[in-house]
């Protein structure tokens, strides 16, 4: 099953916005889900990124990541500030003396913590699970090809490679498996395979890189301003980012939603956290209420 | 002033001990459509490839000779300044589209050229239209097929109406309606927009039509420059592998001039006398028709006996076998196959009816979603892409000596297998998959005859029908139908998913207008003759019986016999 989260044209309010709103959009999820602390205003994230995802169809791809992503992610991150934290009063397991690590003490504090920005980073991930599949790839490129040309056509042969690599690698698995004796065994064949994918993709890379100077990338040409108006789905877009985004900023520095881990847990659940729970995901997922023009 | 001049255009690739090409000088006019011709390693890419700036700029080597394009020194401008001038068009269609979408990949050229917003719209919808790619416009570049990529690319190689385009073998991989297709389309667009067309394909007869001139290269050098008729004479005497079937019948008749397309062959044989007014006329009964109607019988008899010989013992049999995407249409549609041990049987269909997925089946690559498949052994597949079988540094290490031996490349065995030609590839390819004491029950082939020539494919041919001897059967999915009558005993026509055809070679390819060869077209379909041998044959049986019928006393004294008897 591959990996690869491909943009497809669907019916859906990002999906007919603008490459570049769609993509504050998504950065503006993505961030909010770094700066969150409590962790129900950060589960009213987690559920608008996910209906989100399911209003511009791409819930399975979103379901992919979490099940692909969701418990390395969450595991590492746990694992690793339980193991370097020294806060927390709350001591689970004493592993005793770890040379450079020194006392090691394993609490409660550092392992919440620690699942809190797991949760943190896989929002972040759907984030752009969301902007994978519902922003167009090209009319962003197009936009970045105005600003950053040669950083532009790197991004473009990245960009086209990766499926094409990914192909290649399945038509090569594919095509060993059609041997006599089936895939090859042993560190030396799988290196064999590896050597031969790799010589692969540099062929593809050259003959990518031909058809980019043929089609005159290198010319210096910059694409035209497209001139077009603010859709109305480009302005609802573009509000509920700066809204969310606001809105998430503007609970940090108040501190209505914040909460204390160390020195020992402390979970508070005021109106002002209820209000900011219901009030992220709604600011973010309104532009999805108005399903004018959508159709592809 | 030419839209492409070549002038003493010497070319060597970097550590390459032989040049690629050699004292090459040609020019190009405006409105001009010329085919570029010659066998395997002739030097045409490299041509074509000079002609864009990729050589030398992109490729680096040795350089000598000027290349002008619309009077643009390619030494002084680069691939992307000629790109404003030349549209360029490459073999695999999977590496040419570089954007998401066919809408950004259209507009790609003429954003990198500036031009504003509403010419780049205008010119996006107007190649659309005209190369049927309206309904693509936002669909996701990696859900093309082969074919509908390659119609995307040369929509992006259009769109900025360049003076001249370039193509390197653009139908390779399209079936024969969407390669007539194109040619078509080629030849409209240059005769309405004049613009100069240089192609390079290895099936003539595809195109030798619709062009005003053939240039012939023969290891880096022009060695012959004249139009199709002239062409096709000079290739009867000095180079029969590029004659097209046509011409090949009408020499071994000794019937001059060679015909450069159907329709002037077919003008030429009734001229003669040697055609009847319709097909179905020249089936009517007169005396030639015994001997019409003998090698339908004996075509058709021999199919039965296959027919009936093929439940007996089956190499792999595919019952009731469908292939449903999940959200997505059905590939296979209830497909029932029977190959017979030895049994040799072409594939056809057009692009994404379903031949690539039905072979994948059949060698156990995906699983059916419904129905069942049996194989009374291995079933070895050869995929489109030789170079994905191979993983070492020297031919000698693919496979054992044996199987390097029997494809004949033992000679090349210290080589490494990415330095070789496009046939030699092939027939490593073909080593590695049937490497094994014991022969594989079915040999199955995707498109093994993309860019050979003539002579590689005879060899295919040739070797394929040695497996027979094995007892191995050969199933080959193709869009070459040339290739096809050559080799294949029986063919099968695929459809969305579906068998809609299944008999013998004869059968099948004789009556149709796409799925059929140049001799059945020229003939009609008379005697189910597909190869110019089988049209040579029944020519000169037709002139035997009309000799015949005129030997006797005529009573009104004149001499009707045909044109070709007098």
């Amino acid at each position: 099953m591959s990996m690869l989260i491909a943009y497809r044209r669907r019916a859906s309010a990002l999906h007919a916005t603008r490459a570049s709103i769609g993509a504050l959009y998504g950065v503006a999820l993505a961030s909010a889900a770094l700066i969150v602390e409590h962790p129900l205003v950060l589960a009213g994230l987690f559920v608008a990124v996910l209906l989100a995802g399911r209003a511009c169809g791409v819930s399975r791809e979103m379901a992919r990541t979490l099940r692909t992503l969701a418990l390395p992610i969450l595991l590492l991150s746990v694992l690793v500030n339980v193991l370097v934290s020294r806060g927390g009063l709350t001591v689970f397991a004493r592993l005793g003396y770890f040379g450079p690590l020194g006392q090691v003490n394993l609490t409660v504090e550092a392992a919440a913590y620690g699942l809190l920005v797991g949760v943190r980073l896989l929002i972040a991930a759907l984030a752009a699970v969301l902007i994978s599949g519902a922003v167009d790839p090209d009319e962003l490129l197009r936009s970045l090809r105005r600003l950053y040309p040669s950083s532009a056509l790197a991004a473009t042969v990245a960009t086209r490679l990766i499926p094409v690599l990914a192909r290649d690698a399945e038509r090569m698995a594919d095509a060993q498996r059609c041997r006599p004796a089936g895939l090859p065994d042993g560190a030396r064949a799988r290196l064999g395979i590896l050597r031969a994918v790799i010589a692969g993709s540099l062929d593809r890379s050259l003959d990518v890189a031909a058809t980019l100077e043929v089609r005159g990338y290198g010319s210096g040409g910059r694409p035209a301003r497209l001139g077009r108006s603010l859709s109305r789905h480009d302005a609802h877009f573009a509000l509920a980012a700066i809204a969310t985004f606001a809105a998430v900023i503007a609970t940090r520095a108040s501190g209505v939603a914040g909460f204390n881990i160390y020195p020992v847990l402390h979970l508070s659940f005021g109106v002002g956290v209820l209000l900011t729970a219901l009030a992220v995901p709604a600011l973010a997922l309104a532009p999805f209420l108005d399903h004018r023009g959508i159709e592809p | 002033m030419s839209v492409l001049e070549v002038e003493g255009l010497s070319y060597r690739y970097p550590g390459a001990e032989t040049p690629a090409l050699d004292d090459v000088s040609i020019a190009i006019e405006p409105g001009e459509f010329c085919l570029l011709a010659g066998l395997s390693a002739s030097g045409k890419s490299t041509l074509l490839r000079a002609a864009c700036g990729l050589v030398p700029h992109f490729h680096g080597g040795e350089f000598a000779g000027r290349v002008t394009v619309a009077g643009l020194d390619t030494r002084e401008h680069g691939p992307a300044a000629i790109g404003a001038l030349a549209g360029t068009v490459f073999q695999d269609p999977e590496t040419q589209v570089v954007m998401g979408t066919v809408r950004a990949e259209l507009a790609l050229g003429l954003e990198n050229l500036g031009a504003p917003q509403a010419t780049v719209a205008r010119a996006i919808e107007e190649v659309a239209l005209a190369l049927g790619l309206g309904a693509l416009l936002d669909r996701s570049t990696h859900e093309l097929s082969g074919g509908e990529l390659q119609r995307v690319a040369l929509a992006a190689a259009l769109a900025p109406r360049p003076k001249l385009v370039l193509l390197d073998e653009p139908t390779s991989q399209l079936d024969p309606v969407a390669g007539d297709e194109l040619i078509w389309l080629l030849r409209r667009l240059n005769q309405e927009w004049d613009t100069a067309v240089l192609l390079i394909e290895h099936r003539l007869e595809r195109c030798l039509a619709a062009a005003d001139r053939v240039i012939v290269l023969d290891r880096g050098r022009v060695v012959s420059d004249a139009d199709p008729g002239t062409f096709l004479g000079w290739a009867g005497a000095a180079s029969p592998e590029l004659q097209t079937p046509g011409a090949r019948m009408f020499a071994d008749l000794g019937i001059e001039p060679a015909p450069v397309g159907v329709r002037q062959a077919r003008a030429t044989l009734r001229a003669r006398g040697m055609l009847e007014a319709s097909g179905a006329a020249a089936r009517g009964g007169s005396a030639l028709d015994a001997h019409e109607h003998s090698g339908q019988r004996s075509r058709r008899l021999s199919w039965r006996r296959n027919a009936k010989r093929a439940p007996a013992a089956e190499a792999l049999s595919m019952r009731g076998v469908w292939h449903e995407l999940r959200d997505g249409p059905s590939i296979l549609r209830g497909v029932e196959l029977v190959l017979a041990p030895g049994e040799r049987v072409a594939l056809l269909g057009r692009n994404g009816a379903g031949k690539s997925t039905l072979l994948r089946h059949a060698a156990g690559l995906q699983t059916a979603t419904r129905g069942r498949i049996e194989r009374s052994g291995r079933v070895a597949l050869l995929m489109q892409n030789p170079g994905d079988y191979f993983l070492h540094e020297r031919v000698a290490e693919e496979a054992s000596a044996a199987a390097i031996e029997r494809v004949g490349l033992s000679a090349l065995a210290q080589r490494n297998p990415r330095d070789l030609s496009g046939g030699e590839r092939q027939r490593l390819a073909l080593a590695i998959v049937t490497d094994s004491e014991q022969p594989p029950a079915v040999l199955a082939l995707d498109e093994p005859t993309r860019g050979m020539d003539r002579g590689a494919k005879h060899a295919l041919a040739g070797w394929l029908t040695e497996r027979r001897s094995e007892e191995t059967a050969v199933i080959v999915a193709t869009h070459d139908v040339e290739f096809a009558a050559a080799f294949a005993e029986r063919v099968l026509l695929l459809a969305e998913g579906r068998v809609i055809a299944d008999a013998s070679t004869a059968e099948v390819l004789s009556g149709g207008w796409y799925f059929t060869t140049e001799t059945a077209r020229i003939l009609d379909g008379a005697g189910r003759a597909l190869l110019p041998e089988d049209g040579r044959e029944l020519l000169r049986a037709r002139v035997a019986a009309a000799g015949k019928q005129h030997a006797r006393p005529h009573e009104g004294g004149q001499d009707a016999r045909p044109e070709v008897l007098r």
